[in-house]
């Protein structure tokens, strides 16, 4: 995640905008708009890609380090100091590993399923702001968006489980798609209780609502159900342990991804990953106020008697609202870490009647409770 | 403007082609379960066009109901019941591929002879773009509420019909053929929750 610096480092204010200059600077240079535009197109593409793999490193070392601190181990150690290569060492021994496709496999659909579950993770991290302009595209539907890509996993799921022509990968596979139906809906439900408190469906918005009073206009205050029943469905959705019936070691060898090896296998871990921290993100821009900190950056430059507009400061409030979002969104991952590796795997049964008798009537009266109290304090609760 | 309108053809060719081939895909190929995923590729590209069309909210919809939902159930259904059985040979395959083949062709007539004869408002009404959440909204709360209701309720039905078939226990006959439908059941002797009783008062949440 820290890849975003040298973005931070060029711009990022509110109310800067980094593409319009890029592209008068290029214009300056004597390209067309046209030109200058499709100059600019991949590189906020490339620094989220990059930003997004980054995040998966440390991830992964923090989840090693915490596990270890847990079962009160050293961990990685001697890659790096503090082993904070160790990551690293483990993608390069899974780009060098031999890509073994089952005989009896059907081979088409078997490399197509990782792909398949990587890709719409990916693309959801279209919507993740890190700053007033800092995201690749603020879409109209925003978090609807996010919502719909994380609908097609499951069929990536489907996908790798059949095509390994093995029982455990099509158990797993199987589980896996009735866990992401089951736990899509009051996932939803949660997040449209938010949605109806913004009036709007974009990421951006939603943040803009939240800010104003510092950390007492988080969601997190008007929205605490929702907030845990988000929490939980995101951890499902991620296949993180209470929940990680798809790849249970102990009845299914690993799920869906029994089969695999190499790169393919690494493209499931990463999809994974990748997953966890979107997902941290979203949490925190939902409910956390996103890139704004807990003590508004206005009162302060208003305490310190400097303008907002100038340069200098508006640096410092884009790099300011970049490392806060990605503090909220590692301090999530870390609880996810902890939760991991102190509770133990619930059942299939009690999973499901988690999502279906529990949860989702829960969301629903959130919903309810929400529109009440959108009609009855409007000030608060957006009217 | 130039580069954007030939990556708008380029997109819509590379979406019809895929949208056509696919379809074709899902209906001609002798294996279910590639058709099923042909399927989902098929509901990603007629969302693809919506995209192109201005008409974000639909297109993620699409994905959500279609992709998500409507395609993984399938997915889904085929996985539990695939026995990977090769099926016998019904008589007169040729006759009935080709009867559905004209049939097809046919239709495929029609729609032309309609697209091509219909002097269509060219060019339409403009988009509304990022207000479409904020209008489709509205028009299922005005004048698409009965629709929308209706659409529900049926959806309620045919909920209520699968819990119903899929729950054998509520039944001690089978449908179709009057036999009993589970031994067990027959030796437990369990009241069954939905059979014709002459009880005067036929309440369903009678204990057994």
């Amino acid at each position: 995640m820290l890849s975003t610096g040298p973005l931070g480092a060029a711009v990022a204010p509110p109310g800067l905008d980094l593409q319009s200059s890029f592209i008068d600077l290029a214009q300056g240079l004597g390209l067309t708009a046209g030109a200058a535009r499709l100059l600019w197109l991949p590189l906020p593409m490339v620094l989220v890609l990059v930003g997004a793999v980054v995040g998966v490193l440390v991830s992964v070392w923090l989840e090693r380090k915490i596990s270890a601190a847990v079962q009160q181990r050293i961990g990685p150690e001697y890659a790096g100091a503090l082993g904070v290569l160790q990551p690293l060492a483990d993608g390069l021994k899974l780009v060098f590993k031999e890509d073994i496709i089952p005989a009896r496999a059907d081979s088409v659909l078997f490399s197509l399923g990782p792909v398949l579950v990587v890709v719409p993770v990916i693309l959801s991290w279209l919507v993740v702001p890190f700053g007033q302009n800092l995201l690749i595209s603020n879409v109209g539907v925003g978090i609807f968006l996010w919502i719909a890509l994380s609908s097609i996993q499951p069929i990536g799921l489907l996908m790798s489980g059949y095509s390994s022509n093995n029982k455990y990968s099509l158990l797993g596979g199987l589980r896996a798609a009735a866990q992401s139906i089951s736990y899509e809906i009051p996932l939803a439900l949660a997040v449209l209780a938010v949605v109806m408190m913004s009036n709007s469906l974009s990421t951006v918005d939603i943040v803009a609502q939240q800010t104003g009073a510092g950390i007492l206009s988080w969601n997190i205050w008007r929205q605490p159900v929702g907030f845990v029943i988000f929490w939980i469905c995101a951890l499902a959705e991620c296949e993180r342990l209470p929940f990680d019936l798809p790849e249970a070691e102990e009845e299914l060898v690993a799920g869906y991804q029994t089969e695999y090896s190499g790169m393919k296998f690494a493209l499931f871990y990463l999809g994974s990953y990748i997953n966890l921290v979107l997902s941290a993100l979203l949490v925190s821009v939902l409910y956390l106020g996103g890139w704004s900190f807990p003590i508004p950056v206005e009162w302060i430059t208003g305490w310190l008697g400097v303008s907002p507009d100038a340069p200098l400061v508006q640096v410092i409030t884009g790099s300011v609202g970049i490392v806060s979002t990605i503090l909220k969104a590692y301090l999530l991952v870390f609880f996810a870490i902890l939760l991991r590796w102190t509770t133990p795997r619930v059942r299939i049964d009690q999973l499901l009647d988690l999502g279906w008798k529990f949860l989702l009537p829960i969301a629903l009266v959130n919903l309810l409770v929400t529109a009440g109290l959108k009609l009855a304090f409007p000030a608060a609760f957006g009217g | 403007m130039s580069i954007a309108s030939t990556t708008q053809q380029i997109c819509f060719a590379v979406l019809s082609a895929t949208t056509v081939v696919g379809s074709i895909g899902v209906v001609l190929l002798p294996n279910i379960v590639y058709s099923a995923f042909l399927l989902g590729g098929v509901f990603l590209s007629v969302a693809g066009l919506y995209l192109l069309l201005n008409a974000s909210f639909v297109a993620a919809a699409q994905i959500l109901v279609y992709v998500g939902a409507v395609n993984v159930l399938i997915l889904f259904a085929i996985m539990l019941v695939n026995k990977q059985e090769t099926l016998a040979a019904i008589p007169g395959l040729l006759v009935r591929r080709l009867l559905s083949g004209a049939v097809c062709a046919g239709l495929f007539a029609l729609l032309l002879r309609v697209a091509f004869t219909t002097a269509w408002a060219l060019p339409g009404p403009p988009p509304v773009g990022e207000e479409a959440t904020i209008r489709i909204g509205e028009h299922l709360f005005t004048d698409y509420l009965l629709p929308f209701e209706l659409a529900s309720v049926l959806l309620l039905m045919a909920m209520i019909g699968a819990i119903v078939l899929a729950r054998r226990d509520v039944f001690t006959t089978d449908v179709i053929t009057g036999e009993p439908a589970d031994q067990g059941l027959i030796e437990k002797e369990r009241t069954p929750l939905l059979i014709e009783t002459t009880t005067p008062e036929p309440t369903l949440l009678s204990k057994p």
